[in-house]
């Protein structure tokens, strides 16, 4: 058995991603194309997959929504060279846990790759314990970017922006928190803030919405354990004024459609 | 092409068998006029002679002198014309005759020359001329006879003669029968008739003839241009051009063909332009995709050569440009993958001189080799601007190739300036909002004055209404009224979908005391001005309130060519170009899209032979 299945239709992409697995130990074993994928999945576990988006005949989108449909509940990172807007939001739309655009580094992958790790083992414990409340929920109004980010839409215009709870607990142990200045302009599926981690790894985490900062939150810079503590109020990492909120917001998910 | 199919082949025909008809039936009823009449002539004549021979017998019967009787018949009937002379006595004998061998026979009454007066046995005593004649052959092959039956009546001489001959009683004493040969006029009613043909078959020929040149030159030649030219363009040579132009429909033919033609050439010259963008977005995403592998695997396995060798600092140094590099290439495809994907505008924070040192440096090469010199006279202190980065710079490349384009020939100077201005918003802004009282938008994207929507307000004086469109900037006069206004009498101004009125009842034209419009703009109040146009009144408190509006003004000066004023009204619409076959011209439209997009405004000034200056102006919002 194999930490990470890996479905890429080029091999140096395989073998990179088995050469980073193994600096911490991971096992990881590649697939060329999402039909051998799935008969793999058929006859071994995995802990996580990391796809890519575009292969011949099906591509990473079907690839998900198979899972999906298939019921395997295995977080997916998703990886491209053709790294779009809407691919990175799409992705997360459909349930993927991250999206790296290729080339990425081997910093950028490592942590993208615990991260994932420790959501699965996250998800694996919540399955056994039926009484205990994993995760704190996203609250109703909110609307997130898959597991990564959420957005507030207030009354005047201006939106709150944070990190949801189940990215949170993947990144736990915060050391420091790195965020954009203000007058800065998020762009809805780019790397809005990144996280720093006590074991050295650096999370880079997807902004949901797009539009200029107005207002962040400085607490967060002396306190940064604050965003694990309060993850949907406290915690929360700008305010700003979105672009094209109609537009961006058909691909995220309200919070109120997760309590059923 | 068989010449039976051609078009001048049908027209000959048609008009020749049309002139032919014609001609035949006027032949045929002026040679039957013509024979009738002749023939009245000869019957006319007859009749005279008839007379002639019954008056000059008439005393020879008396006295009842065959001989001299005989001798008279005889000597007018020698006349060549004359066929025979016969006198009939009561009973149907032949009395006398020019055919001596016929005296004494006996004639069947019931005979055809008899039967005028012997009709069913009943002897009718007065009859017309009309029925006296006939017409007959004596055989078959021989010409033609008319016969004049003239009947002797019985007179008191006839029966107090002495011979004592004819009772009292009897009214008719015999008749008189003398026939005419008719081929004389028989043969000139030929004569005729062979005449009508010719006159009929020369008309048809020269008719032919004269139309036949006429189509040769007239539809022929211009229809054969047009069959070549439809050919020429079937081939794709749009190229292709009718020179000669005659003045008819078929001179409007050829020009609205040419027009076509010209229009198919722009639309492929879009279509080709279009496809190119499409393909360009298709191999950036390639050529990003097929690169963003290989990358990978260099950015992975050099990172790792660089973490197992921390202990070798020459490789170190070595391996780190390799990474750097790397990174690098990673942000050029990144770059081109944002290039290739320009459909959705993303706004941000831009700095303007910031864009257009971008646009520099992509015509850079294009400034050396066409000898221009880029001058830069930037305010650093600009405000930052949200902007699409990526269409400004559009913006700034296109204006940038048009000034090299215009400039090359001479030692070509491009002046690029910018600077922060604050102007009053009367005639700078743009109404972009216009509702009557019950929200009906007054907007008409159909009627565009200087390329923004007019505002249609529909106007009434007395009995007559119409449609006027007003300026859309704000303090512009441009209206266009379309029809003639009446100052004189009252005016009232509805919404022409409602008809409910957009005079403002509560003020008064401050200039000339006429009542005014008003009309409502979404979230900035209202607009008055005053009704009857005497004078430029307008007012926008919302906006004026605002005070003067800060923008960014960017000069791009060339001192090339310059642009004709007749050209410079229309440089900012589609498809116009004086490029020719270099430019689509689009690339102004496009760049006024984006300008309009920003809420911004672009100008145009040009001399010819001095230059070309736009300005572009960019409201930064509060």
């Amino acid at each position: 058995m194999s930490d990470i299945l890996i479905v890429d239709d080029e091999q140096v992409i395989i073998d990179s991603i088995i050469k980073i697995s193994k600096m911490d130990d991971f096992t990881a074993i590649g697939v060329t194309n999402v039909q051998d994928a799935l008969k793999l999945l058929e006859e071994e576990k995995f802990l996580i997959i990391i796809s890519d988006i575009m292969m011949p005949d099906l591509d990473g989108f079907a690839f998900l929504q198979k899972l999906e449909e298939k019921g395997i509940r295995i977080p997916v990172i998703m990886t491209t060279g053709y790294s779009t807007v809407e691919n990175a939001v799409q992705s997360l739309y459909q349930g993927a846990i991250g999206f790296i655009p290729k080339p990425f580094t081997i910093d950028e992958m490592e942590s993208l790759i615990h991260r994932s790790i420790k959501f699965a083992k996250i998800s694996r414990l919540e399955a056994f314990s039926t009484n205990k409340i994993v995760y704190v929920p996203c609250p109703g109004k909110y609307l997130r970017l898959g597991y990564n980010s959420w957005v507030l839409p207030e009354d005047d215009g201006s939106a709150l922006i944070g990190l949801t709870d189940h990215l949170i607990k993947t990144t736990e142990n915060t050391t420091s928190i790195e965020l954009l200045n203000v007058d800065e302009e998020l762009l809805q599926g780019n790397v809005c803030v990144k996280i720093n981690t006590d074991d050295d790894l650096m999370h880079s985490i997807l902004s949901p919405l797009s539009g200029r900062i107005i207002q962040r939150n400085e607490r967060l810079l002396e306190e940064p354990s604050l965003i694990e503590k309060d993850p949907y109020f406290g915690g929360w990492l700008y305010r700003i004024i979105p672009n094209e909120f109609e537009y961006e917001t058909k691909h995220l998910i309200p919070c109120s459609s997760d309590r059923n | 092409m068989k010449i039976y199919r051609k078009i001048g082949t049908k027209l000959i025909l048609v008009i020749g068998v049309t002139t032919l008809i014609i001609l035949g039936i006027y032949a045929y009823l002026s040679i039957s006029y013509h024979s009738e009449v002749m023939l009245d002539e000869v019957e006319r004549h007859a009749l005279q002679l008839s007379e002639t021979v019954k008056s000059s017998t008439k005393y020879g019967m008396l006295l009842n002198q065959r001989d001299h009787i005989n001798e008279i018949i005889k000597t007018i009937g020698s006349d060549h014309q004359i066929h025979a002379i016969k006198i009939y006595n009561k009973s149907g004998e032949i009395v006398y005759s020019t055919n001596h061998s016929e005296v004494g026979v006996l004639v069947d009454k019931s005979q055809k020359s008899c039967n005028v007066c012997h009709n069913e046995n009943v002897t009718l005593e007065k009859i017309s001329v009309a029925e006296r004649k006939r017409i007959f052959k004596t055989n078959s092959d021989s010409s033609r006879v008319l016969g004049i039956i003239n009947p002797i009546y019985n007179e008191k001489s006839c029966y107090t003669s002495d011979c004592h001959v004819h009772s009292k009683e009897s009214k008719i004493l015999g008749v008189l029968d003398v026939t005419f040969y008719l081929n004389e006029i028989d043969n000139k009613i030929v004569d005729n008739e062979i005449r009508g043909i010719i006159f009929s078959i020369i008309s048809f020929i020269g008719i032919a003839f004269i139309v036949g040149i006429f189509v040769k030159r007239y539809v022929d030649k211009p229809v054969k241009e047009l069959v070549k030219a439809t050919e020429e363009i079937g081939q794709g040579n749009l190229d292709y051009k009718i020179t000669e132009l005659s003045k008819d429909e078929l001179g409007k033919l050829a020009n609205s063909f040419n027009k076509m033609t010209q229009g198919i050439k722009e639309v492929r010259m879009q279509l080709f332009q279009s496809e190119k963008m499409a393909s360009l977005g298709q191999l950036a995403a390639g050529v990003a995709h097929e690169i963003n592998n290989p990358l990978t695997g260099v950015l992975t396995y050099s990172s790792f050569l660089l973490k197992r060798t921390k202990d070798n600092p020459e490789m170190q140094e070595d391996l780190n440009v390799i990474v750097r590099e790397t990174l690098r290439s990673r942000e050029i495809v990144k770059g081109l993958l944002d290039f290739a994907r320009q459909s959705t505008p993303k706004k941000s924070l831009i700095s303007i001189n910031e864009i257009i040192d971008r646009a520099a440096t992509v015509v850079a090469n294009q400034l050396k080799i066409s000898g221009v010199v880029l001058e830069r006279k930037f305010d650093e202190n600009l405000p930052k601007l949200t902007a699409d980065a990526n269409q400004i710079q559009q913006v700034f490349i296109n204006l940038f190739v048009n000034g090299i384009d215009a400039s090359s020939k001479k030692n070509g100077k491009l002046i690029v300036e910018t600077k922060l201005t604050s102007l009053p918003p009367k005639g700078i802004v743009v109404i972009k909002s216009a509702m009557c009282d019950k929200n009906h938008s007054l907007l008409d994207p159909d009627f565009k004055i200087e390329g923004h929507p007019s505002i249609k307000m529909k106007i009434k004086s007395g009995d007559s209404s119409g449609i006027i469109h007003l300026d859309p900037v704000y303090g512009k006069q441009r209206h266009s009224f379309g029809l003639e206004i009446d100052k004189s009498k009252p005016i009232s101004l509805h919404c022409p979908e409602c008809e409910i009125s957009l005079i403002d009842k509560s003020g008064k034209c401050p200039k000339c005391g006429e009542p005014l419009y008003k009309f409502n703009v979404a979230n900035a109040g209202h607009i008055c001005g005053c009704a009857k146009f005497n004078d430029d009144y307008q007012k926008w408190e919302h906006i004026d309130l605002e005070g003067p509006q800060k923008f960014i003004e960017i000069k791009v000066a060339d001192n090339g060519s310059g642009i004709s004023s007749e050209h410079l009204s229309k440089i900012f619409e589609p498809f116009f170009s004086t490029k020719g076959q270099k430019g689509t011209g689009l690339g102004l439209s496009v760049i006024w899209g984006i300008i309009d997009n920003h809420n911004g405004t672009i100008t145009v000034e040009s001399e010819l032979e001095k230059g070309t200056a736009f300005t572009i102006r960019i409201p930064i919002s509060s």
